[in-house]
């Protein structure tokens, strides 16, 4: 039977049909359906395998590795940038190996779309020294689970799965097998040159690593690459990976280039087996490697005077491999003319805070009271604080504390204290944001942190947070308190604010502001707290009130340049400000923000 | 009397079985482009045809332009080029214009708009907004274009499948939001 799904289900789906008993993650996109997909299709099959969010993908990693090292099926999941938070255990678990197969499951970008950078998972795949499998599409993900779990177990070996984005995000009709119950722990058997191996013990492992991944590119290296387009007379081929492939197979049928270039697709881009592949496109007279992102199969063949691809520059080193980037470099490489095609005739909209999000009452009290300060922020639906202008620096989870403490070392040194506001929300704040406060606060920073707490994992689809008493699979779970944790991390002043009243918020950054000017001040933290709407029921969202722009409105555009809410839009032909009743949400805050007073409320008619 | 011979297929449900079609929905985050995605991809394997459909998740759905691409028929990529695009459902003008270059110089685009002197369109968040719930203008404006019979399925079966995907509370709702826009063009001949 098939079934429409997406890749992460179907890769969720894999992980249950192959026995999986733990799987943890932490959300980020493309990756976050997996886990609550693997949870979703438990619970309806009625298995007892456990799915996690875990509180970072370190620890996501670590928890998982216990489950496989007592003998259980287990996985992790993430999106590429999070394989950076868990890499410490991901190159350790590579000597130490497994005992129950361990997939890791780390989701590239390529374009980026939503993430910071575009960097190749299979780059930290060959540095670990751990086999990594490329799908091409939901089905072969799922198939892939498979194939991952049994070269895991055979070697003893972490494997990585590296779907990416158009992998991740695509729907397709999946054909579903049985979900067995799954694989139980047999236990944990004690190893102590293995699983707490010193230095001495560490080069025997590093040998061991060596010889797996040798023998793995010898035994699966060849399995794993096979052709499948192309007639006996084709001169030129190329080798393709991942969603490039599919792509590639498009296009040559499109252009009709099948009988001239012949296609092959590598499963496993690492360890590749060399000779294998050499033996079979000798005979070519060029040879492209397509792949995403980084040149990893280019690299590990040697021909450098065959092998075109993105080292010589027939793939662009950089940027998703979307199909009009390929048409233009398949038809260089056949000698075909290129072709005009049709230009957008607009930009994309850029993304914004929605309508009432608390975010944006929070960034616009900072603004207004802070004219000149510093914004460090970071990683969610509130980099978006960039519209209001009071966001200044987005660089990984949990970076805007360090560099906050950072900013005002700098600027003791030059002798000033500008004000400088950290904003960071409440999942990335647990996510990575602790080590930096005891720091911050342990090395006598001063600066005002705003805690941006909607009480969920907005950006990524509302997935729970620690602070939360809810846990992944609806049961649940004990909250930790986000005031008590700033309170141990030795943070003097703290205050608790709704954001929807910007009086409120006004008043708190500046009694903060104060704080940590004083003598014996520091971090001065606030926490504005404010549940998302999107994490609302339909049901609660229900309006009672309508916000209206009365005539007094003299079209200042503060509402609208300034506050940057998308419900509100000018009139095109009095330039007036005009409220979009479908988006409202009237929350009630530009209200507050107009300073002609000429937003009012009014009774809904309901 | 009831037709006993077996129906002949026809020269449409001919061509619709060996179709390659590509299709893009567009609109901006939140206004139900990936629902239309799971109807269209679930219509096509229930008629027994390959499907491949990518969609737009992440920071671009807060309120910024997404894209769902879907193509039926024996592709393996699920993205489409420039000039590819049979069909196009634009749930937001703007968000046509980004996405614009992707319409073949044969195809044709459904626009949920009130004026367009190039592509056929309708009034469709309004009409939602009329019937009590602008969210589900995405179903006003696929009731509109199957109306045109470009797409690769045909109403009823769209309107099958809807009723068997929509969550329960909100059947009802979908299916006359459907019908209305189905049957809108034929009240303007």
């Amino acid at each position: 039977m098939k079934k429409i799904l997406l890749g992460n289900e179907a890769i969720a789906r894999g992980l249950l049909e192959n026995g999986c008993c733990f799987a943890a993650s932490y959300p980020g996109t493309p990756a976050s359906e997996i886990l609550s997909s693997f949870v979703q299709i438990g619970k309806a099959a009625e298995s007892p395998a456990v799915g996690e969010w875990s509180i970072n993908e370190k620890v996501a990693f670590e928890t998982a590795l216990a489950v496989s090292y007592s003998g259980g099926r287990a996985a992790v999941s993430m999106k590429q940038v999070g394989l950076n938070v868990a890499c410490d255990p991901l190159m350790s678990s590579a000597y130490t190996g497994v005992k129950g197969g361990f997939l890791v499951i780390s989701a590239d970008d390529p374009g980026p779309h939503s993430s910071q950078t575009e960097q190749d998972s299979r780059m930290m795949a060959m540095m670990a020294k751990i086999p990594v499998l490329d799908p091409s599409s939901p089905q072969e993900a799922k198939e892939m689970i498979q194939l991952g779990y049994q070269i895991s177990e055979e070697f003893e070996i972490p494997v990585m799965i590296r779907p990416t984005t158009r992998v991740c995000h695509s729907r397709q009709g999946v054909s579903l097998g049985e979900i067995p119950a799954p694989s139980i722990p047999t236990g944990f058997l004690k190893d102590p040159q293995r699983w707490a191996a010193t230095p001495r013990y560490r080069f025997v492992l590093h040998q061991q690593l060596n010889q797996k991944i040798d023998t793995i590119a010898e035994k699966y290296g060849r399995k794993s690459f096979l052709k499948i387009l192309g007639g006996k007379n084709a001169s030129q081929c190329i080798l393709s990976s991942g969603v490039a492939l599919a792509h590639t197979y498009d296009l040559l049928k499109e252009l009709k280039l099948e009988d001239q270039i012949a296609l092959y697709q590598v499963k496993m881009p690492f360890p590749l087996n060399a000779k294998a592949i050499w033996e079979k496109v000798s005979t070519y007279k060029d040879i492209l490697v397509i792949e995403e992102t980084d040149p990893v199969m280019e690299m590990q063949l040697a021909m450098r005077d065959r092998i075109r691809g993105r080292l010589d520059g027939s793939i662009p080193p950089q940027g998703e491999l979307v199909p009009d980037v390929l048409e233009d470099c398949l038809r260089k490489f056949a000698g075909m003319t290129q072709e005009k095609r049709p230009v957008p005739a607009g930009k994309p909209r850029r993304p914004t805070l929605c309508p009432g999000c608390p975010h944006r009452a929070a960034f616009y009290a900072i603004r207004q009271t802070f004219p000149n300060g510093i914004y460090p922020s970071d990683i969610g639906c509130y980099t978006l604080g960039l519209n209001l202008g009071a966001v200044d620096t987005v660089l990984c989870m949990g970076a805007t504390i360090s560099q906050a403490a950072g900013f005002y070392h700098a600027y003791r040194m030059k002798g000033e204290f500008p004000p400088i506001v950290a904003t960071i929300g409440d999942s990335t704040f647990y996510h990575a944001g602790l080590p930096p406060l005891v720091n911050a606060v342990h090395n006598g920073a001063k600066f005002i942190l705003v805690l941006l707490d909607n009480s969920t994992t907005a950006m990524t689809g509302n997935q729970p947070t620690p602070g939360m008493e809810v846990l992944a699979d609806g049961r649940k779970g004990k909250a930790v308190s986000m005031e008590e944790l700033v309170k141990a991390s030795g943070v003097k002043s703290l205050s608790v604010v709704d954001p929807y009243s910007l009086e409120d918020m006004t008043q708190a950054l500046k009694a903060a502001d104060k704080v940590c000017r004083s003598e014996d001040g520091g971090v001065a933290a606030i926490i504005s707290r404010h549940p998302c709407l999107m994490a609302l029921g339909a049901d609660k969202k229900k309006k009672t009130e309508r916000v209206e722009v009365s005539d007094d409105c003299i079209g200042c555009r503060v509402c609208i340049d300034d506050f940057e809410c998308p419900a509100i839009e000018s009139d095109t032909d009095t330039g007036v400000a005009r409220i979009d009743q479908t988006l409202c949400s009237a929350c009630g805050v530009c209200i507050q923000a107009c300073p002609q007073e000429a937003i009012k409320t009014v009774r809904s008619e309901a | 009397m009831v037709n006993e011979f077996p129906q002949l297929p026809t020269l449409n449900s001919l061509k619709r079985f060996f179709m390659n079609m590509q299709i893009a929905i567009t609109g901006r985050g939140g206004q139900g482009v990936l629902f239309l995605t799971r109807i269209l991809s679930e219509c096509a394997l229930e008629m027994g045809l390959e499907v491949i459909a990518s969609e737009t998740h992440g920071m671009a759905m807060r309120g910024g332009s997404v894209i769902s691409t879907l193509k039926v028929g024996s592709y393996r990529g699920p993205l489409i080029g420039s000039g590819q695009a049979e069909v196009m459902l634009v749930l937001d003008t703007g968000s046509y214009d980004t996405f614009s270059n992707l319409l073949s110089p044969r195809g044709v685009a459904f626009l949920n708009t009130g004026a367009s002197n190039v592509h056929p369109h309708i009034a469709a968040t309004d009409l939602a907004a009329k019937m009590g719930s602008p969210l589900m203008s995405n179903l006003v404006l696929l009731g509109f274009a199957l109306s045109y019979d470009k797409l690769f399925c045909k109403f009823p079966q769209v309107e099958e499948l809807t009723g068997k995907i929509s969550p329960a509370r909100f059947k009802e709702a979908n299916l006359r939001a459907l019908k209305l826009g189905y049957s809108a063009s034929q009240k303007e001949d």
